[in-house]
């Protein structure tokens, strides 16, 4: 029973942890009488939630929104992987390269929404653009480090087999760095969603950020909380997926393996 | 009888001291002539690692280079792993050269197996893909390759694991595991690293034990690197004694215990003598 509960504890602290929180903000609203203007009770967020929900145009925003953030995602991917196995084993091209790399790192990102408006257009491919930025960096990055980690020991075993360089890279690299990927791809994806929706906020008519602007400019704060929320459950859900997708793909690796036995 | 020929000393008798004598045979499975090896330090300066090998290992022997750290031991096998081209000298195996100019010759090198102190399986792979990875790469078929693993894994005594992932076997176990990479594509020569090295004492007995079980089922020629006495004296049909700085062969000592040996053998006379003048031995070089 007591090992029971130490496994499945956060089953019942979880929950109540926020329905203790959003007991509290429901009494501070009443309690201090704030404007639904500044703060609106849970229970009109809860509305809000559900009216948005039954608006048929919601659907569609939020299928925008999904396609912007996996078409974005899946360009950092592809991009991201490509890139870091190449700068990964190249190392003289990493060195010429690491200066561009770093500034491009520690740029704000967001402020080149503009730029890819422009050149893009106020459709979705901005966004995806924009998606697909923001992701690039920490999959690139991990992939790099993944390659150029791989244990000296399983090298060697590759060269007392005399196994060709594309035999390495396909039986040793690729797998050793798969977990590196897999957690470049869990920032990835959060930043993807970030990317998509302030691309949505600066232009376009279209997806979650979109109406997350519409709803402020009709001064409907209860609309744009209960969006902020959709967004947090769509990003929640896609995380999930490429946690998922990790422990499936790495079963062997520690992480998981440590997470599976906890 | 692998160690028929020329035995260089007596049972019990102390070990010749001297300059290592060179052992001429017919058709020697490794051959190492004048084998030097120096490595550049950042200061600039060149150090000898090994110098004035020469050594001959026969068809079906098995050689155990033994000495103290820094001898040079290691790197002496991994020059006939191929892993280093030795700066000067060079490297026959079953009569070919092994280094073609700056390439190893792959064909001679695909007759050698090698296994490292650490057992370097793949986590990513189950016991058997690690097993079978050298087949793998060899272009072998799945099926073939599953029914060698099985068969290995009867071999190195892990019957059951197939499935498993190397971290959930124990050290002793992973280290079968990768003997039988070593042996999955049948090579002539197996190279050890001081490969039970890391293994407890009694894990240790029991694997040399298997070891000399799979090598006399095998037919291979092997090379031991180790730094226990007990451990050469126990494996080896001829022991070469390494002294430090520079490498050089100190000793070449035949060993002429009947096989298969047994954990007793160690409590015999005359393996305490050959043991305590080995020690005695590697005593003085320190």
């Amino acid at each position: 029973m007591r090992r029971f509960l130490r496994g499945h504890i956060a089953w019942i602290t979880t929950p109540s942890l926020a329905a203790a929180l959003l007991a509290a903000w429901q009494a501070y609203v009443d309690r201090f009488n704030v404007s639904p203007l500044i703060l609106p009770a849970p229970l009109q967020v809860g509305r809000a939630i559900v009216r948005l929900m039954a608006d048929p145009r919601t659907l569609m925003h939020v299928w925008v929104t999904l396609y912007e953030t996996l078409a974005g995602f899946g360009l950092a991917v592809l991009l991201g992987v490509g890139l870091g196995v190449v700068l990964g084993k190249v190392r003289w091209l990493e060195r010429t390269l690491n200066p561009f790399i770093v500034a491009l790192q520690v740029m704000p990102k967001v402020a080149l929404v503009p730029i890819f408006i422009v050149w893009c257009g106020f459709g979705p491919v901005s966004k995806i653009v924009m998606a697909a930025v923001l992701a690039f960096f920490p999959i690139m990055t991990n992939t790099i480090l993944g390659i150029q980690s791989v244990d000296r020991g399983h090298r060697e075993v590759m060269i007392s087999l005399n196994a060709s360089r594309l035999a390495t890279l396909r039986e040793m690299e690729l797998p050793a760095t798969l977990p590196y990927v897999l957690t470049g791809a869990e920032v990835g994806i959060v930043l993807a969603i970030i990317g998509a929706i302030v691309g949505e906020y600066l232009g376009g008519s279209h997806g979650l950020g979109y109406l997350a602007v519409a709803t402020l400019n009709a001064f409907d704060v209860q609309a744009m909380f209960a969006v902020i929320f959709v967004l947090t459950i769509l990003g929640f859900v896609l995380y999930m997926i490429v946690a998922a997708l990790r422990r499936r793909l790495t079963p062997w690796h520690e992480v998981v393996v440590m997470r599976r036995e906890e | 009888m692998p160690f028929a020929s020329a035995p260089s000393a007596e049972a019990g008798a102390p070990p010749a001291i001297g300059p290592a004598p060179v052992v001429p045979a017919p058709n020697p499975e490794i051959r190492l002539g004048g084998v030097a090896q120096h490595y550049r330090v950042e200061s600039g300066e060149s150090i000898v690692a090994l110098t004035g090998i020469d050594l001959d290992v026969d068809k079906r022997e098995f050689v155990v280079l033994l000495g103290p750290s820094g001898c040079g031991k290691t790197t002496m096998l991994r020059i006939i792993a191929g892993l280093i081209k030795p700066t000067s000298g060079s490297v026959e195996i079953d009569g070919r050269p092994l280094w073609i100019g700056e390439r190893r010759d792959s064909e001679v090198v695909s007759n050698l197996g090698i296994v490292f102190q650490e057992a370097n399986l793949f986590p990513w792979l189950t016991i058997e893909d690690n097993i079978a990875l050298p087949l793998k790469l060899r272009g072998v078929g799945k099926e073939e390759r599953r029914a060698r693993a099985h068969e290995l894994c009867q071999l190195v005594d892990i019957p059951g694991f197939e499935k498993r992932w190397p971290r959930e076997l124990s050290g002793g176990m992973r280290q079968r595991a990768a003997i039988a990479r070593a042996l999955s594509y049948r090579p002539d020569i197996l190279l050890l690293d001081e490969p039970f090295g890391a293994l407890d004492a009694m894990t240790r007995d029991q694997m040399n034990v298997e070891l000399q079980r799979i090598w006399l089922g095998s037919g291979a020629t092997i090379v031991l690197v180790t730094h226990s006495i007990n451990e050469a004296v126990f494996l080896a049909d001829r022991i070469v004694l390494l002294s430090p700085r520079p490498g050089r062969m100190d000793t070449v000592i035949r060993v002429p215990f009947d096989r298969p040996r047994d954990l007793y053998v160690q409590t015999t006379p005359a393996f305490q003598e050959m043991a305590g003048s080995l020690r005695r031995r590697l005593d003085a070089m320190a």
